[in-house]
């Protein structure tokens, strides 16, 4: 099949990437990219291809973390267990807020998401005797070196990434385009709009939620303040989409390698290093601006923009 | 038979009576034509037929099923498919995904929804533009295009709401063969229209609103001879 050779071609190199014995840093980077790339591609599903924006995919990446961190802290469980553990929490709290805000239509379920990843991190902060608050919750790291994370986060970007594209190419995508192009259109093709908005909320929140759970076990250490952040977690998925391209295959990979390797860059530079949010402001503005389909959507404008200046030059 | 049966239709914005009292059945197999002045009714009844209103009054039965009131996807997958006036081309999709995403309602595979798809698209005459992208089609194939997307549903019922308006000539005989092939393969049609020459061209009968209310019904002939729709719509000339 041609069409899967592009995927496994890049599989089979970011399998073979640690046997070049890269040093631990560089590994980070790529176990960084990778998670978000997971989580890149799930937002896309319900933003991209679905047309619901949620401005608060940190709740689903926050209830996955803390999956993982809770059973630790409590029932003394691996944290590892958090995958299986997330999976269900989060995707009943995505069915009951679908099955309520999806039916409506336009920003209500912006608004809705904007307000549960914030009363998710509020309310995490404030139990402290379940979550033990703004404190965190601390886990012995498996294992010392970065290889073993390095390819379970593969792991589960590549269940991400065939789950997305088994999605987008049946019944279930064109039902989501359908819906993100007009609502009333799809309803009066018999398109149940609320149930679909939900399933692709639903899905979406899962995959996220792993990634989230992926980042206790990795990091070692989570607290509300970060797992739930509106910027740093809700935000820059979006951008590592928009970057990359909206409703696209391999946007979010490209967005999340950008976004990573930018945050990076930008908060090693002296003085305006703080501002590295400031800075990925003007980034999401000019790239609205300029490539409103992202980096992969947007290729070919981009080819002919870049080729004309090569001419001239 | 009676195909589609509206009982005592009212519908009312506030004070309007968008329609007022609307009695009339549409029977199997024919091809009814709504007419009226602008603002008579027409489409609002088209969404109280499929649900994208709940009449305030009265009632509507498809196959002696009452069915005012089920959400419009309910109302499809019963089997009644519409088209938009204004038209709603799933704009970033390409012909063919529009019929696709359409014919996946009775066929789950793809297989079987791609065989409907490329039955629809010959049917309607839009096999050759089905790579395009819908946004990039000329007034008279998107308005085909929502016929062919309706008829992806495999629909026992259609409403077409003006499928004519804007088109030239040449567009319009096209037409008028999809809708007559569309009667031959046995769905019953109401269709909305201004063009008085296709409606007498292509109707078996024919209902006349004006101001939400119905004026008068009956065949080609009795409506151009009807008094009260010559001076409601018609005006002197079709009228004699």
């Amino acid at each position: 099949m041609k069409n899967n050779l592009v995927p496994l071609v890049v599989l089979a190199v970011l399998a073979g990437l640690p046997l070049l014995g890269l040093n631990s840093y560089v590994m980070h980077i790529l176990i960084l990219s990778i998670m978000w790339t997971l989580a890149g591609m799930a937002w896309n599903l319900l933003g991209g291809y679905c047309g619901q924006v949620s401005f608060g995919h940190a709740a689903f990446f926050g209830m996955g973390a803390y999956s993982a961190g809770l059973i630790h802290l409590h029932l003394g469980l691996s944290p590892w267990w958090g995958f299986l553990v997330s999976l269900p929490l989060v995707a009943l709290v995505a069915l009951a807020m679908g099955s309520v805000v999806l039916r409506l239509r336009g920003p209500y379920f912006v608004l809705a998401t904007l307000a549960i990843g914030e009363v998710l991190r509020i309310t995490c902060e404030n139990l402290t005797d379940f979550t033990k608050g703004t404190l965190g919750i601390m886990i012995t790291r498996t294992w010392v070196e970065k290889t073993q994370y390095y390819y379970i986060i593969l792991g589960l970007a590549l269940l991400g990434f065939v789950v997305c594209r088994a999605i987008v190419h049946s019944r279930w995508g064109y039902y989501f385009v359908a819906i993100r192009e007009d609502q009333d259109a799809a309803e009066s093709m018999g398109i149940d709009t609320t149930r679909y908005k939900t399933i692709a909320l639903t899905v979406s929140a899962m995959l996220t939620g792993l990634a989230g759970a992926f980042y206790t076990n990795y990091m070692g250490y989570i607290d509300p303040g970060v797992v739930f952040s509106l910027g740093e977690i809700s935000i820059l998925i979006i951008m590592v989409v928009m970057v990359g391209g909206v409703a696209t295959q391999w946007g979010p990979a490209l967005g999340a390698g950008i976004m990573v390797i930018l945050a990076e860059y930008i908060r090693s530079l002296p003085l305006i290093g703080v501002a590295y949010q400031t800075m990925f402001g003007v980034l999401l503005i000019v790239i609205i601006i300029y490539l409103p389909n992202g980096l992969v959507g947007d290729w070919p404008v981009l080819r002919r923009k870049l080729l004309r200046r090569g001419a001239t030059a | 038979m009676s195909m589609l049966e509206i009982r005592k239709l009212s519908m009312f914005f506030g004070g309007l009576a968008a329609l007022h009292d609307v009695n009339f059945d549409v029977r199997q197999g024919e091809i009814l034509a709504l007419i009226g002045p602008n603002g008579a009714g027409k489409t609002t009844l088209f969404n109280c037929v499929n649900g994208f209103y709940n009449p305030s009054e009265g009632q509507v039965l498809f196959k002696g099923q009452p069915i005012s009131g089920l959400k419009p996807h309910k109302v499809c997958q019963m089997g009644i498919a519409r088209t938009f006036q204004v038209v709603k081309p799933l704009s970033r999709m390409s012909v063919f995904d529009n019929v696709l995403a359409s014919a996946f309602l009775r066929n789950p595979t793809r297989k079987g929804a791609q065989d409907v798809a490329d039955e629809v698209l010959h049917f309607t005459g839009l096999w050759d533009d089905r790579d395009q992208l819908s946004k990039g089609l000329p007034l008279g194939k998107r308005k085909r295009l929502e016929i062919a997307r309706a008829l992806a549903t495999q629909p026992e019922f259609l409403l077409l709401d003006e499928s004519f308006a804007g088109l030239n000539p040449a567009e319009l005989d096209v037409s008028i063969d999809i809708i007559r092939g569309i009667k031959q393969q046995g769905i019953t049609v109401m269709i909305i229209e201004h063009h008085m020459k296709v409606i007498m061209a292509i109707s078996d009968r024919i209902v006349v609103l004006n101001f939400g209310q119905k004026i008068a019904e009956g065949s080609p002939a009795e409506i151009s001879a009807d008094r009260q729709v010559v001076e409601a719509y018609l005006g002197e000339e079709h009228g004699a």
